[in-house]
């Protein structure tokens, strides 16, 4: 275990390789091209290979082969290049192949801006790519937690057999923390029996996403389909910070989290009795943990660097019998604590 | 009796879903061939394009990934750089890596990624059901072209085999057919070659395979084969634009 002082990014980029990642292709984007300029550096010296691709296309595509293979793979992009791989990540999941995508959020719609956003809520979400298929997303909100979720997304993408998003944002991802590096050296990686070996097994193994005999495809679906509601029952994380006692609970997840917890302090050292509901896996959403919230109390604050996407998580599981207010900034100006702490008097004191 | 000639081992005991007169039963059984001449089966790697050829797995046996459309050489480039002591192949069609996947076909091949790659150039979309292919000949008719191909709104067919040899990545670079038996050992010759291109580790090679699809040409297969002669070969010509003979590897 050591103790460093590093930028999120390269925290990442430290975690997937203790987490034992052997391939990574990329292809230059801002604000993330420090992971793969990382990555570029520091891979090789671990036995694992990079590449720089044509394309995110090309990129996300030989993640599918190296996957496929039964290597920990990784890409990262940011938004537009992200757009430019749902056809890969459907097809990861169509396949039933392990990756880890980290998306460093920017603007868009088009080509946006490269400013801090969470734009890109629905889209990591809400599935992405064509198909009826889900994606485990990690949100984190610390440099540490860059670390130490990318260790997690990688154990979750090879337990289930899916690709996963890491939805990481410009704030949480260039500004430096301390950070313990838990895994220096290494962790065990399960080995995979239904990949590409070193030489062919006695039986032919075909990787492929495509049914097209009888309800082959309808027993592929639901098989996915069951993979998923054991990771909604096993993976969920999730972080509350003063909720015990709250009466008025800020959601947010990411970065504006990070913001929200210092609005948190500041409210209660003026004796407001706030507290924050933070989701660490967009998906699966913390669901039961927000509905047992909803017990106590009864007012909220949702906050996002979007229109008001994660929102309708909110709505969704709290439904109408309480009351859910919401503060959106769809720029890269982020919201302060003091801010936030205005909002909520506005809608509650 | 002595056995002379049997189907090669590699090949499964199953009859082709290809149409009469198609020529992607003979690349198959050629690919196969030259598989098990080279003893590589336990080591080979299928990765499979979208088109007529995407059900190769169910033929040849051997481990098969399939790609999405266009993506072959992105996903070969994934599996060798992961798997280098396997041997990796690509079976794609002219819509898969000369439209859709030319990107992925071009940096493949300039990166000199060693692989091999069988590219059957048929002139059109066959799965799809005839549509307009970058390969489709100047006037030839297709369901997108319904008057025939005109250069002005749509271009003119790519020459793949020619337009790779000039890259440096690339070791081999051929084109055959299959209209005579002269043809057909050549383009058995050419196939076991880019297998051994790779074999010794001399970089990226290709073989293009003029291929007849007389449903889509809307033709009987002799007369599909005659096409190949009179109008594809004058245009595609058969040959090798390049052969390294030595690695820039070793």
């Amino acid at each position: 275990m050591e103790k460093l002082f590093l930028r999120g990014s390269e925290a990442l980029a430290l975690g997937a390789i203790d987490a034992g990642l052997k391939f990574y292709a990329g292809y230059p984007i801002t604000p993330q091209n420090d992971i793969p300029e990382f990555l570029s550096r520091e891979l090789h010296k671990a036995g694992g290979k990079f590449i720089q691709a044509e394309s995110e296309v090309a990129a996300i595509n030989m993640l599918l082969g190296a996957s496929a293979c039964g290597l920990r793979v990784m890409t990262s992009s940011s938004s537009p290049g992200i757009s430019l791989m749902q056809e890969g990540i459907s097809y990861l999941a169509g396949s039933e192949l392990p990756a880890v995508i980290v998306n460093v959020t920017r603007w868009g719609p088009g080509l946006g801006g490269i400013g801090a956003s969470q734009g890109d809520y629905y889209q990591a979400t809400k599935g992405g790519g064509h198909g009826d298929y889900y994606t485990p997303v990690f949100s984190p909100f610390s440099v540490q937690e860059m670390y130490d979720l990318i260790i997690k997304a990688f154990d979750v993408s090879d337990k289930y057999r899916m690709p996963v998003i890491f939805l990481s944002d410009v704030m949480v991802s260039l500004m430096k923390e301390p950070v313990v590096r838990k895994f220096s050296k290494g962790i065990k990686v399960p080995e995979k029996h239904w990949a590409f070996g070193e030489q062919k097994g006695e039986k032919q193994k075909i990787i492929k996403s495509l049914y097209l005999k009888g309800h082959d495809l309808e027993h592929h679906n639901w098989k996915l389909n069951k993979r998923f509601q054991e990771i909604k029952e096993k993976e969920v994380l999730v972080d509350k910070y003063q909720c015990d006692d709250a009466e008025i609970i800020i959601v947010a997840f990411g970065m504006v989290a990070r913001i929200a917890r210092t609005t948190v302090d500041i409210a209660r050292e003026a004796g407001i009795k706030l507290g924050l509901f933070r989701p660490v896996t967009l998906v699966p959403y913390p669901e039961k943990e927000l509905e047992q919230l909803a017990e106590k109390c009864s007012k909220y604050l949702v906050v996002e660097m979007n229109m008001g996407q994660m929102l309708y998580d909110v709505q969704r599981v709290l439904g109408k019998g309480v009351k859910i207010g919401f503060y959106g900034k769809p720029s890269s100006y982020a919201p302060t604590p003091e801010e936030l702490l205005n909002k909520v008097k506005e809608l509650y004191l | 009796m002595k056995m002379v000639y049997k189907k090669p081992d590699v090949l499964k005991d199953v009859s082709f879903h290809f149409c009469p007169g198609c020529n992607h039963g003979n690349a198959h059984k050629l690919v196969a061939e030259a598989i098990s001449q080279l003893g590589i089966q336990d080591n080979c790697i299928a990765v499979i394009g979208v088109g007529c050829g995407v059900f190769l797995y169910d033929y040849i046996d051997v481990d098969s990934l399939e790609a999405p459309h266009g993506r072959g050489l992105a996903v070969a480039t994934g599996v060798k750089r992961a798997r280098p002591e396997r041997i990796v192949f690509t079976y794609q069609g002219d819509g898969d890596l000369a439209a859709i996947g030319m990107a992925e076909t071009v940096h493949a091949a300039n990166r000199g990624e060693n692989l091999t790659v069988i590219f059957i150039n048929n002139t059109i979309y066959g799965m799809t059901g005839g549509q307009m292919a970058p390969t489709t000949l100047l006037g030839q008719i297709a369901t997108t072209a319904p008057y025939g191909r005109e250069f002005q709104r749509d271009g003119y067919p790519i020459r793949m085999a020619e337009m790779l040899a000039t890259l440096e990545g690339v070791a081999y670079s051929t084109r055959v057919a299959f209209t005579t038996p002269k043809q057909i050992i050549d383009a058995k010759k050419a196939i076991k070659k880019a297998f051994e291109m790779q074999i010794n580790n001399m970089g990226f090679s290709f073989v293009e395979v003029l291929s007849a699809c007389p449903t889509n040409w809307n033709m009987q297969p002799l007369e599909a084969l005659k096409r190949v002669t009179d109008e594809m070969i004058p245009f595609f010509p058969l040959g090798t634009f390049k052969e390294r003979s030595v690695s820039d590897v070793l």
